[in-house]
């Protein structure tokens, strides 16, 4: 990085025209202020104001004295703990197994994970409702059938938080397995090399080298799962209500209700934010020693030890793990989409079509919701990878003074959870100057805001791979900065960049919690139709939403993974 | 826009023969056909959205019936429970936004409260001043009630027997039927919160203090209960869409429903057309069109709901209204106590 041109050498040999650069990126750092302050700021003025606008500290009294507060709060962190280690004690042990052992398949292990890390963790719940509701629950039917149990026996009641807590582990282990899978991947195998040769048999080599290297990702990877744990409002509405509690993002969207109390809302919103900075901060911390893994130069491949009896075990424990989240859901969901009633099992006999004509030519609200969702996904996915492209061009190559900030605040929206946004800006834009509540525009800050970290993040990754000296080149024959950005730096990132546009696209589709605060009826985007649908209970119109999402996630993911030498780029959040 | 003169207000109260009440509301609108001028202008128009808290299956049949009748006008439903759509309209009249054209909700206190706030077209279509009994219709215009809708209990015939199955409020309380039972939320539903603010007016919150003990699965939508029975997820529906258990008997599922002793929760459920509305003829003519008898008939024969229209032919295999034991129906009450209902039932049932 250090080769890098400071920018003002150049600035004598420019030639043509007049350099933008500099105005156009410090429009970039005011646009970026605007989208995060100003929901922010708004957000802390409504937590200490009544509903007069007087200043007042009972909405935080309230929170924290008012049991219908504090049982939320308690619930939220019961659920997110248990969550965070159970991510951790099924994703570490399978990620070592795949980047590390001789694993067969370990490719379809991969591709596997990945499928539970696009499916939307709302579609999954509901799945799960169909699987495993302790009466009509397919599972629970098979048990009884199997056992002769009496009619209201069970053995899985997912309307607990037992059941919560597991299918919230469900779609978030994901997060904690790419993290331990790319810190074994890049661990250098000489270390545990130079331990075997030393004498340290096989298992103590993995017990003194392996796993202390690795342990940072992992502590980061539960940090992680914790954030996504607590921050969730899919899953927690879908279950948690039916069984009689809240999580504290479905306090916060209740308060919405008429009629609606803000500044409770603002005020609730708070300690999630506040616990995100922290322990991002934490896992920054954490991870921030993990340089020491890869000091010096090259190492060779990571070096694999043979299971040799146990391969074919473990690939079979793997696959019965990844059941959980891919087959098992994935099936509930074909059978509701086909059986005349959601939890009957479908048979030759009696699978019916109705589902399928209702969604396509009945339901009139379907066709606005995917005409959102597109232009929503494309219009976020454009614009963020724009934004992304240049911060991440501006930080790489350290392009202007003040860098630093614009890096910082490309990354700073993923320290607000999903439902806190949405709270910010239904606050922030229902009033004039910008009134945007009932428009496109105010999904698509939101959206572009909550895509923008792991946008920036993977192109500041694509960046890295491609040397300055080729845009010094053609800086020195002339070009200015953003000429030379155009023609020089942006094929070379293609496949990133259409990478990036494909992934945030995706995410846009999954996005729930911020837009359950936004929509209006004329802005209404799928998930929120498919939430909707939840709340009456039509779980096959449900069925066949949720396949078409699948199908269309999936060619997007496939698409992505075809780009030659672009194998690897995965969901970062 | 159909903007009425001071003649036409006249003609309507003259046609009315009430002289008396023409002094007293002066609003009262004549009853308007459906015309040429009216579809033509509405097929200009093209489109209308229609938020409603009737069953998504049924909204969209009758969308979809009236696209027949009158092609070129596309119906968009907007279907979620009476509360949310009160909530929604609430929010998005607050930033300006005037995007329906004509609700129905469950919960006769929001046509009261959207009236007061100015915000309803006075309409009165010509088959509702002919056929329709005077209660179910604002004399203004305001509103009309479309259909009258019953929170009876339901239960899963597979898993209880006739003679086994709860009769009154009180057999709820059973200890049998712990872990057995699912409610819809009055937070949601607009039939939920004249059902819990009947039950609780009638038996007492502490009936429903007792109830919460009894391990109650709740859903949110009145329309969700009827659908669990259906499914076999819980035994007994505390709450919920009586006609929806009907249809699904109807349907060959192994559902039934009960009149509870104590008396059955009643929600008539109104409709109306938006001052603001952005298409306005479309909704009129939407609004005449779902009173008219034609529409009215399927609502009995589709949705087997009950209906206000004294010339629908009713479909054997519903109980008449006349013949269950009713809880009254008591909006006004409704309009001061909602918020300390839905507050007294997140506190005694956790959400």
């Amino acid at each position: 990085m250090t080769i890098a041109l400071p920018s003002t050498p150049a600035s004598p040999q420019r030639k043509y025209g007049v350099d933008f650069t500099k105005p156009v990126l410090y429009g970039f750092a005011a646009v970026l202020c605007v989208l995060i302050v100003l929901p922010l700021s708004w957000l802390f003025f409504y937590s200490v104001t009544d509903g007069k606008g007087s200043v007042t500290l009972s909405n935080f009294i309230r929170l924290f004295t008012d049991p219908t507060f504090l049982d939320p709060l308690m619930t939220t962190f019961i659920v997110a703990t248990c969550s965070a280690v159970i991510c951790c004690a099924v994703a570490a042990p399978m990620g070592w197994l795949v980047a590390r052992t001789d694993l067969p398949y370990s490719g379809i292990i991969r591709a596997l994970v990945t499928a539970s890390f696009v499916t939307p963790p709302f579609l999954g719940a509901i799945a799960w409702e169909v699987l495993a509701a302790p009466n009509s629950g397919l599972l629970n039917k098979i048990f009884r059938s199997l056992t002769g149990a009496e009619a209201d026996v069970h053995i899985f009641n997912i309307y607990s938080m037992e059941g919560l807590i597991f299918v919230i582990s469900c779609y978030t282990f994901p997060y904690v397995f790419v993290l331990v899978a790319n810190s074994l991947d890049r661990t250098p195998g000489e270390l545990e090399d130079a331990s075997s040769i030393l004498g340290g048999g096989r298992w103590y080599t993995a017990r003194r080298i392996t796993i202390p290297l690795v342990l940072p990702a992992l502590l980061a990877g539960a940090l992680v799962a914790f954030l996504q744990a607590m921050t969730l409002f899919g899953s927690p509405a879908i279950l948690a209500l039916p069984a009689g509690f809240h999580t504290m993002t479905t306090k916060i969207w209740s308060l919405f209700q008429y009629p609606p109390k803000p500044e409770l809302a603002a005020a609730a919103s708070l300690p999630l934010l506040v616990l995100t900075v922290f322990l991002l901060r934490a896992e920054h911390m954490i991870l921030g020693r993990r340089g020491y893994s890869v000091v010096g130069g090259k190492y060779g491949a990571p070096r694999l030890i043979p299971l040799h009896n146990w391969r074919w075990a473990a690939f079979i424990i793997c696959l019965l793990v990844l059941m959980l989240p891919v087959f098992l859901p994935y099936a509930a969901l074909f059978n509701a989409a086909f059986s005349p009633v959601a939890t009957t099992f479908l048979t030759f006999k009696n699978a019916t079509m109705h589902n399928i004509y209702f969604v396509l030519f009945e339901l009139s609200a379907a066709s606005l919701a995917l005409k959102n969702t597109v232009i929503l996904g494309t219009a976020t996915a454009t614009i963020g990878t724009m934004i992304a492209v240049i911060i991440a061009y501006v930080t790489a190559r350290q392009a202007v003074r003040g860098w630093r900030v614009l890096g910082f605040l490309a990354t700073a929206p993923i320290a607000i959870p999903g439902i806190v946004l949405g709270v910010g800006l239904f606050l922030s834009y229902t009033r004039p100057p910008f009134v945007l509540y009932g428009t496109l525009w105010i999904l698509l800050i939101a959206f572009v805001t909550i895509a923008l970290p792991s946008a920036y993040q993977q192109l500041q990754a694509a960046f890295r791979t491609i040397h300055p000296e080729l845009e010094d080149a053609s800086r020195i024959l002339g070009a200015t900065r953003l000429r030379s950005l155009w023609q020089i730096t942006a094929p070379l990132l293609r496949t990133g960049v259409i990478a990036t546009w494909c992934f945030i696209f995706v995410g846009v589709m999954r996005e729930l919690s911020a837009a359950i605060i936004l929509f209006t009826s004329e802005t209404k985007v799928i998930s929120v139709l498919i939430y909707d649908l939840n709340e009456s209970g039509d779980l096959g119109a449900i069925a066949v939403i949720g396949i078409g999402m699948l199908i269309i996630t999936f060619a997007v993911v496939f698409a992505v993974n075809r780009i030659p030498g672009f194998g690897q780029v995965r969901f970062r959040n | 826009m159909t903007f009425l003169s001071k003649r036409d207000v006249l003609k309507g109260a003259a046609a009315l023969g009430l002289s008396a009440f023409a002094v007293r509301v002066s609003a009262a609108p004549a009853a308007e056909a459906i015309t040429p001028a009216l579809i033509e202008a509405a097929k200009k128009e093209g489109k209308l959205s229609f938020y409603t808290a009737m069953d998504l299956q049924f909204a969209e049949r009758l969308g979809k019936t009236f696209e027949a009748k009158y092609p070129g006008i596309a119906v968009r439903v907007e279907r979620s429970g009476a509360e949310r759509v009160f909530q929604r309209i609430g929010q998005e009249y607050a930033s300006n936004i005037h995007a329906c054209d004509v609700v129905n909700t469950a919960d006769q206190a929001h046509c009261i409260i959207w009236k007061r706030n100015g915000w309803l077209a006075p309409y009165i279509p010509e088959e509702v001043a002919k056929h329709f009994d005077r209660r179910f219709y604002d004399p203004e215009g305001h509103s009309i009630t479309t259909r009258i809708l019953i929170s009876p209990f339901g239960y899963n015939t597979d898993q209880v027997k006739k003679e086994d199955a709860p009769k009154s409020f009180k057999d709820l309380l059973d200890p049998k039927w712990k872990g057995k039972m699912v409610k819809a939320h009055p937070a949601y539903s607009g039939t939920i919160m004249n059902s819990t603010f009947q039950t609780a007016r009638d038996l007492g919150w502490d009936y429903l203090v007792k109830l919460a003990t009894q391990n109650v699965m709740q859903v949110q939508s009145a329309t969700d209960t009827p659908k669990r029975i259906a499914l076999g997820e819980r035994a007994i529906m505390v709450d919920g869409a009586g006609y929806l258990v009907i249809r699904n008997k109807e349907a060959g599922q192994p559902v039934d429903i009960i009149y509870p002793e104590e008396g059955t929760p009643l929600a008539t459920s109104p409709s109306a057309v938006f001052k603001d509305a952005p298409n306005p003829n479309a909704a009129r003519l939407f609004q005449n069109w779902m009173h008219s008898r034609e529409a009215q008939q399927v609502l009995v024969d589709f949705a087997r709901q009950y209906s206000p229209h004294d010339q629908t032919v009713e479909k054997p295999g519903v109980r008449k209204l006349a013949d269950i034991k009713l809880m009254k129906e008591d909006p006004e009450a409704i309009l001061t106590q909602a918020e300390d209902v839905k507050k007294r039932y997140s506190e005694i049932f956790k959400v």
